[in-house]
């Protein structure tokens, strides 16, 4: 991962070159893929879901998952992240295969999520927080614990690792206060910082915008661009259409868990499916459907 | 009324065995609550197969004591597994309801019939800690300052029942400040978070819940080798509340808590019995058995407990800022 991260900000093509030539159809192959998904498919009950015939996301891209409510985008995020199972199908994240590994093991092997409703984790201090996303600590295996010189290195390299994250997050002179002391916008600040923390290749936020108030919705997307700027691949949920179109490389659009659509944001913004999907297809009147063509 | 014997009496009972063996086990319900956020009810499981491990190891088997002691710490860790490898994977409801449960199943699985060449059966088992009165160093007599005293029996046994204590309460201070100590109360702030961060939580969970129930199961050896007997019917549902009631009352999620509140609850409840006791003696108040004694206790720990939540919900060392975070 880090050394696609250099070739990437050392000059390499702009990141949305990156998806020239890809067709704006569903389930289309793009040219190197970081996570790859075919056939998965979960119900609830009679309820289908998701059931995603083809997928892939191209490595070091924005990718927006969008749809109208009840699209299946969070159960979809669920499955790829190990936090729910499937009924049928797979999936590989960098060539290796993720299907039935628990959400620990997915987040460890690079991919890691944020959620919908912001999960700080209240009563640790922020730089609690970020220390326990840090990956390989001998001193989190209860006889490690013990032995205090083992970890104390590895802690201090993992607090000034943290102090740089929460610096670039404006978390800094936080650090010493509790989680649950934050407003809204700073938990999801909180919590992207802490995913990195975990030194992922690729990152999946779950409606990142979500509650916040819009003075911070600026620095949340630079904070996002800049994660691609750094290498990362990510696929985010989102409803909010202005941001969506703002800064996505790329967008697949979800209706009752299908993939209907993919593309760039002017591909999706002048297809009809998508109208449809989202206003619903019975509102054909004369005028909307003239403009659709 | 002679309120120096009440309190001599009381802080006899405060600092004495007993309180030591309670202090003991709400450290492992701490552990299991205080910093893991796991809802055990039935710690007093812990402590019932900690003495009979004990117990059963020496006067049925005729091994010796350490090898009784080890027993019963395999005994907590096998119960353990046993309770969490079906509910951890749950939602927290389930463990707690599995606990009650499975502490009770266990105490009639002790007492019954079947179980009488292993276990005595409801009459229990007896004379199985002359070894550790044997490794006595003090010579016999009473030892203490003015009203308060111990016998030579009770020093040596409270020596070894707060060493423990100690050893625990160290233990869990370093285990506590340590990653693996803040992997544990991230689990329990919000376990998806932790484990979305490539932590494996079930794993986490069992660990604590295996260590939290060899605390629980050496406070049961303490019991059986201070009593040198032992029945099932000493291990009621009610003794986990009084260690729930100690744990909150000194502060969960505090090394200290749980000792704490031991002591304080065990002073208080002597205070309130002797108190009771001589008043019903003297005849002052004409609707007061002796016999009743016993039953207003309870009563008075649920309004403890009521005043506790309603004037100090962190217990007497909590932190009330981190108590009231998610409280807005």
């Amino acid at each position: 991962m880090s050394s696609d991260a250099t070739e990437v900000t050392a000059g390499g093509p702009a990141p949305v070159d990156r998806m020239a030539g890809v067709a704006a159809t569903p389930g289309v192959a793009k040219p190197d893929p970081i996570l790859k998904a075919h056939g998965v498919r979960r119900s609830f009950g009679g309820l289908t879901a998701v059931d995603v015939e083809h997928l892939e996301v191209q490595r070091g891209t924005i990718t927006a998952l969008i749809g109208p409510n009840g699209a299946g985008k969070s159960t979809l995020f669920n499955l790829l992240t190990g936090f729910d199972r499937v009924d049928a199908g797979e999936w590989s994240f960098e060539g290796r295969r993720l299907n039935g590994l628990g959400g620990h093991r997915v987040a460890r092997s690079g991919m890691v999520r944020t959620f919908q409703l912001t999960k700080a984790l209240t009563r640790l201090t922020v730089l609690d927080n970020m220390l326990l996303a840090a990956q390989g600590q001998l001193g989190e295996r209860v006889w490690g614990a013990f032995l205090r010189s083992g970890w104390r290195g590895q802690e201090r390299a993992n607090i000034e690792r943290a102090e740089q994250l929460l610096e670039r997050f404006k978390l800094l002179d936080k650090r010493h206060e509790m989680a649950g002391n934050l407003s809204g916008g700073q938990r999801k600040l909180l919590e992207m910082a802490r995913s990195l923390m975990v030194d992922p290749s690729m990152v999946m936020l779950d409606e990142p915008m979500a509650g916040v108030n819009p003075a911070l919705v600026q620095s949340l997307l630079g904070h996002i661009t800049a994660l691609r700027d750094d290498g990362m691949t990510v696929l985010f949920v989102e409803h909010d259409m202005d941001v969506i179109m703002g800064i996505s490389d790329w967008i697949v659009v979800l209706a009752q868990g299908q993939v209907i659509a993919e593309g760039r944001p002017e591909d999706i913004r002048a297809d009809q499916r998508v109208v449809d999907a989202y206003l619903g297809a019975q509102h054909g009147e004369p005028a909307d459907a003239e403009e659709g063509r | 009324m002679d309120f120096l014997y009440i309190l001599a009496t009381a802080i006899e009972t405060a600092i004495g065995p007993i309180a030591a063996v309670y202090a003991l086990a709400a450290i492992g319900l701490n552990l299991h609550f205080g910093y893991t956020g796991l809802l055990n009810f039935g710690q007093v499981g812990f402590m019932l197969v900690g003495g009979y491990g004990v117990a059963v190891s020496v006067s049925t088997f005729g091994l010796p004591l350490w090898a009784g002691v080890l027993a019963s710490i395999g005994c907590a860790v096998l119960l353990a597994l046993l309770l969490g490898i079906p509910t951890l994977r749950l939602r927290a409801d389930y463990l707690s309801i599995c606990t009650i449960a499975v502490a009770e199943v266990a105490r009639l699985v002790y007492r019954a019939e079947f179980a009488r060449d292993v276990t005595g059966g409801v009459y229990g088992l007896q004379g199985f800690a002359s070894a550790f009165y044997d490794a006595n160093p003090f010579p016999r007599g009473d030892y203490g300052i003015g009203d308060i005293s111990f016998s030579a029996r009770d020093l040596w046994m409270m020596i070894a029942a707060w060493g423990l204590v100690l050893v625990a309460s160290v233990v869990m201070w370093l285990l506590i400040h340590s990653p693996w100590g803040r992997v544990i109360k991230g689990i329990r702030e919000d376990e998806e978070a932790v484990r979305s961060l490539g932590k494996n939580v079930f794993a986490y969970k069992m660990q604590s819940l295996v260590l939290g129930g060899v605390f629980g199961a050496l406070a049961g050896a303490l019991i059986a080798v201070n009593q040198q007997t032992i029945t099932p019917d000493q291990f009621m549902p009610q003794v986990t509340f009084y260690l729930w009631a100690m744990l909150l009352l000194g502060g969960a999620g505090r090394t200290l808590g749980p000792v704490l509140g031991a002591v304080v609850m065990w002073f208080l409840l002597t205070v309130f019995d002797e108190t009771l006791r001589s008043l019903a003696a003297t005849g002052v108040l004409p609707f007061l058995q002796g016999s009743d004694v016993g039953a207003l206790r309870h009563a008075m720990v649920g309004l403890a407990l009521l005043l506790l939540i309603v004037f100090r919900p962190q217990g007497i060392i909590g932190n009330r800022k981190e108590m009231l975070v998610n409280v807005k």
